[in-house]
């Protein structure tokens, strides 16, 4: 401790704000991954889109992956990163208690706001930025006050160098602000009412969203949960970060790469040719600096393997660093036209975003959730470690049926559209290739479930353990202090 | 790190240096390939035939985007042999530059429909939509049954064009003024369309249900357009380069 | 601020000398098959650049060494395909059915096109195999409104029905009940003796004398179209009353609710979409169905 503690007065944190923002991710990654499973239900079963406008497919789907990227992922990004802002800055929340509930309360009425949108039948109709105008508003002001804090925090640290960790959680807050202000530019149709019109149209328009929809995995999915990565796995490992060097380089290739990949999502569209190159090579340039992240996440291990087998936690961490290694090879692969020329319109883009939201996304998110808990509410430990083993092998199952299905009936989709029978007619009819991947839906929704059921052990889990007694150490005056209570 | 020439710790050590190199570091890919689409000239190729939506399409259109229809149909033909035999020429930039926002779609749960328009008939699309499964028994479409049940709101169709308008799609002010009587038209049957098929050339005339004007109605009205402004047999329009 | 260098000694590296929160990092050199892998994504990128369209400039970008352009490159593809399909499609276009019927070679390829286009584009209206839908005839039936003969179907196949095309085929039931031309009783009296006397239905509740007087009134207007007997004309493509098979369904209700206010179906010409010889490959599957004349 060298360098770190001056010698004043301990520094309490807000650890308040950070127990809020990870209940409000478990329970939204509860619903998000129940709306998730019930939407697999009804591409399998459609009579259970019921008949009316809000439970129907169009409507829940923003609902699924708004609750999955932005209210679980986005509650976890905010709490991890005003957690780890704080200890790896050696000060307090910037900006008070106050301000920093505001923000939780605000992001919490954003997502309820958002949801009750989409099922109402509000929606910008652009992919993964669905809000109209007036919650874009709102989400603006919010993203402007947590860079505010976040960025103060930084400003104020005691350390004199910012941890690899802010670098990401940094790029992220600013370039997620970039793109969504890029991307929302529209006009009201008027002012008391929800519609609006997008300012671009048809292939700019579809440049944007791209530009917006690839960044949004880039930097929301991507750049924020490797800070979390940052901290918590050499945390829970006890291990130095493998290299500081490959930090350096693998953080500005990426954030300077990942912007230019949005048109491997338009190939062979009505997108001019040299834009739809420039995506696919960038993206097969990105592929490297993405396994930078991976190589220092699983190269901090070396030396701690052994605790893979006692702590089921960092075990989700750690499958979450393979995951998100497959994911960026997998990205890369599929950014190459010919290939996506077979995969793009099909379920396999869908089992590729699964794993990289299952296997990355939501690993790296319960293995910082049981890192956590017990440090926040002053817990020896989870209640049952066991529990959380049950909770690993089922979301890995899951995951496994999960992505296996959709690469069969992705790449059985793809085959079939463009199948030719030996005359040189097309072979297939469309509706052939819905009866063909049916099976392989219900098996998709069979590791949704298993997924789904892994996280409500891990509520149970959480639970028990925060309704459970605190650590003795933490019953010490002293402690008590320290912990900013 | 001190035996190169720059340290990186210079850049650790200060915040703002940080944010604005960050900042600018993930500007560049944007710029580059967002502001040419708007600069160069090709982008949006010059055919003729594409033109605003008639206000009954434009209100389809709009119920198109309420429902989420784009997360499981596409509207956008690749430059591939496949589709090109499945679904007809492939689209060009102009055929959506009145969108706003962009339909493309990025899922084919179900076909595409970029050519969608006059391929079938009114009644097979009304049929289709309040029961997809009773046309096409394997379909795992929802019903859209609450759309006929609903009737459109359109008074503030005008406002809609003008709004349009101020976003770049060139409705005449004569085409906003007679918004609300060209909507009407267009569902009404029997109605005089004299001045609404020479304003929106091609509009599909739908039966409706005699007294109102319904969401389906709308609907059925902009899927019957998708795709059917351009004339490809005119050598122009047949390979145009971006 | 001093820095605290140190020896890892799992892996014998130097730290940096910084520590955040107990977090140290490692000074490794950056893995050599890593920056090696990624030099040579670089250089694929840049070769790539030199041959294809890459970075634009100001009002045009870099065409690159080969001009290449996707659009001419499935432009050629479509044509090439078509042209080795044209060995064999471009007799089918200028054969007669008969000759076509004759020639195994091009019965085969017209049968093999005409399935898979007929399942891209017919099926969604006329069902799997020409099963029909309420609404959408059954081709399969042999119950043809407008002639069941390869030359019937192709014609409306490619010109449609009611379609807008100038040589489409077309026609307009009166609207009796709407227009007033008969009165609500008379619809009935001619629902019940079309139901009873063509349809078959055993109605309790359709007294002699409504069927007697709908007889006449169906002599005097439906006759002319729909024949004495109720045999239909293909000429104006009336129906065939006299069936077990209904376009929209055998029940009086029906008949009630379309002489008032006649629902006449469309068929969308399929020249604008289909060329000569997918549309003749298409009738010739569809008149095997099993209802071809």
């Amino acid at each position: 401790m060298a360098n770190v503690t001056t010698g004043s007065a301990p520094v309490t944190y807000n650890e308040e704000v950070v127990r809020k923002f990870i209940i409000a991710a478990i329970f939204w990654a509860v619903v998000a991954f129940a709306v998730g499973c019930y939407l697999a239900a009804e591409l399998t079963w459609p009579e259970l889109n019921l008949g009316y406008s809000f439970t129907n497919f169009g409507r829940l789907r923003p609902v699924h992956t708004s609750g999955a990227i932005f209210a679980f992922g986005g509650s976890m990004l905010f709490g991890t990163s005003m957690y780890v802002v704080q200890r790896t800055c050696q000060v307090r929340l910037w900006g008070g208690s106050a301000l920093a509930n505001f923000i939780f309360w605000a992001f919490q009425f954003f997502i309820v706001m958002a949801a009750l949108s989409y099922v109402l039948g509000f929606t910008e109709g652009r992919e993964y930025a669905e809000p109209e105008w007036h919650l874009d508003l709102w989400l603006t002001m919010i993203w402007v006050l947590y860079a505010i804090v976040y960025i103060g925090t930084i400003i104020m640290r005691k350390e004199p160098h910012i941890y690899v960790a802010n670098w990401f959680y940094l790029a992220f807050i600013l370039t997620v602000a970039v793109l969504h202000l890029g991307n929302n530019m529209a006009v009201p149709v008027s002012f008391f009412g929800a519609k609006s019109y997008s300012l671009f149209s048809g292939t700019q328009d579809a440049m944007v969203q791209w530009w917006y929809g690839h960044n949004a995995v880039g930097f929301f999915l991507t750049a924020g949960f490797l800070g979390m990565m940052y901290y918590f796995i050499p945390k829970a490992a006890n291990r130095p970060v493998y290299s500081y060097r490959l930090s350096i380089f693998h953080f500005w290739s990426l954030i300077f790469l990942y912007i230019w990949a949005g048109p491997h999502h338009l190939h062979y569209t009505a997108l001019p040719d040299w834009t739809q190159i420039l995506g696919m090579t960038f993206s097969v340039m990105l592929w490297m600096p993405s396994w930078g992240g991976m190589i220092n996440g699983l190269m901090t291990l070396s030396g701690a393997w052994d605790k893979l087998r006692t702590d089921p936690g960092l075990r989700f961490s750690v499958t979450a660093v393979g995951f998100y290694g497959m994911s960026t090879f997998e990205g890369p692969v599929m950014a190459i036209r010919d290939v996506n020329a077979l995969s793009h319109y099909t379920n396999w883009t869908i089992g590729h975003v699964h794993s990289g939201a299952l296997g990355w996304v939501a690993f790296i998110s319960f293995g910082a959730i049981y890192y956590l808990i017990p440090v926040l509410w002053k817990r020896d430990a989870m209640y049952s470690v066991k529990l959380i083993s049950w909770h690993y092998w089922t979301a890995t199952l899951g995951i496994v049926f999960y992505i296996t299905s959709m690469w069969v009936a992705g790449i059985m989709e793809g085959l079939m559209w463009r199948a030719y029978d030996a005359q040189g007619f097309l072979q297939y009819s469309f509706v052939e290739s819905v009866v063909a991947v049916h099976p392989f839906l219900m098996i998709r929704l069979f590791g949704g479930l298993f997924f789904l059921l892994g996280a409500l052990i891990m509520v149970y889990n959480a639970y028990k353990t925060i309704r459970g007694p605190r650590s003795a150490a933490s019953m010490l005056p002293n402690a008590a202090l320290a912990a900013g209570e | 790190m001190a035996s190169r020439g720059f340290s990186h710790a210079t850049i650790e050590r200060n915040a703002f240096l940080l944010i604005i190199l960050a900042i600018l570091t993930i500007s560049i890919g944007g710029l580059v390939q967002i502001v040419p689409l708007f600069t160069i000239e090709t982008t949006v190729e010059h055919v003729k035939g594409v033109r605003p939506y008639s206000p009954l399409e434009q209100a389809g259109r709009d119920i198109y985007v309420r429902e989420g229809c784009y997360l499981c149909h596409s509207q956008m033909i690749r430059s591939l042999r496949d589709e090109v035999e499945r679904y007809g020429h492939y689209s060009l930039a102009a055929e959506s530059m009145y969108d706003h926002p962009f339909q493309w779609g990025s899922k084919r749960t179900g076909p595409d429909l970029a050519r969608v328009g006059g391929k079938y008939s009114n009644d097979w699309h009304y049929g289709h939509l309040i029961h997809p499964q009773s046309l096409v028994p394997e379909s795992i479409m929802p019903s859209y049954r609450f759309l006929a049940e609903t009737p459109l709101k359109y008074d503030n169709i005008a406002e809609k064009l003008k709004t349009l308008r101020i976003v770049g799609v060139p409705y005449t002010d004569e085409e906003v003024a007679q918004a609300k009587a060209d909507l009407e038209a267009q569902a009404t049957p029997g109605a005089d369309t004299d001045a609404l098929m020479k304003r929106y050339p091609k509009a599909n005339l739908v039966p409706g249900n005699g007294h109102e004007v319904t969401e389906l109605d709308a609907l059925v009205a902009y899927l019957q357009v998708l795709g059917t402004m351009v004339d490809f047999t005119d050598p122009s329009a047949e390979n145009p380069q971006q | 601020m001093a820095l605290n260098i140190e020896r890892d000694e799992h892996t014998g590296t130097d730290t940096t000398g910084h520590e955040w929160d107990g977090l140290k990092e490692l000074n490794t050199p950056l893995p050599k098959w890593w920056l090696y892998t990624w030099l040579a994504c670089i250089l694929w990128a840049l070769v790539y650049f030199v041959f294809f369209p890459s970075f634009p400039y100001g009002k045009g970008y870099i065409h690159g060494l080969l001009g290449a352009s996707s659009r001419n490159d499935v432009m050629a593809d479509v044509k090439g395909f078509a042209a080795e399909r044209n060995a064999v499609m471009s007799k089918v276009a200028a054969a007669s059915f008969d000759d076509i019927r004759k020639n195994p070679e091009l019965l085969a390829a017209a049968q093999t096109a005409g399935r898979i286009t007929f399942a891209n584009n017919c099926q969604p209206c006329h069902g799997a195999g020409g099963a029909g839908n309420p609404g959408f005839p059954a081709l399969a039936a042999g119950s043809w409104l407008w002639g069941g003969k390869l030359e019937d179907i192709q014609q409306t196949i490619t010109h449609g029905i009611r379609s807008g095309d100038d040589a489409a085929r077309d026609s307009q039931m009166p609207k009796f009940g709407t227009d007033g031309l008969l009165k609500p009783e008379e619809i009935q009296q001619v629902a019940d003796y079309v139901s009873t006397a063509f349809f078959g239905l055993a109605l309790k509740d359709a007294a002699p004398a409504s069927i007697a007087a709908g007889k006449d009134i169906f002599a005097a207007n439906c006759a002319s179209c729909h024949g004495d007997n109720g045999e239909g004309n293909r000429d104006v493509g009336a129906p065939r009353l006299a069936s077990k098979i209904h376009l929209y369904g055998g029940t009086r209700d029906l008949i009630v609710r379309q002489v008032t206010s006649p629902h006449m179906g469309v068929m969308p010409n399929w020249n604008g979409r289909l060329d000569t010889a997918t549309i003749k490959s298409v009738a010739i599957y569809v008149h095997d169905l099993g209802g071809g004349e």
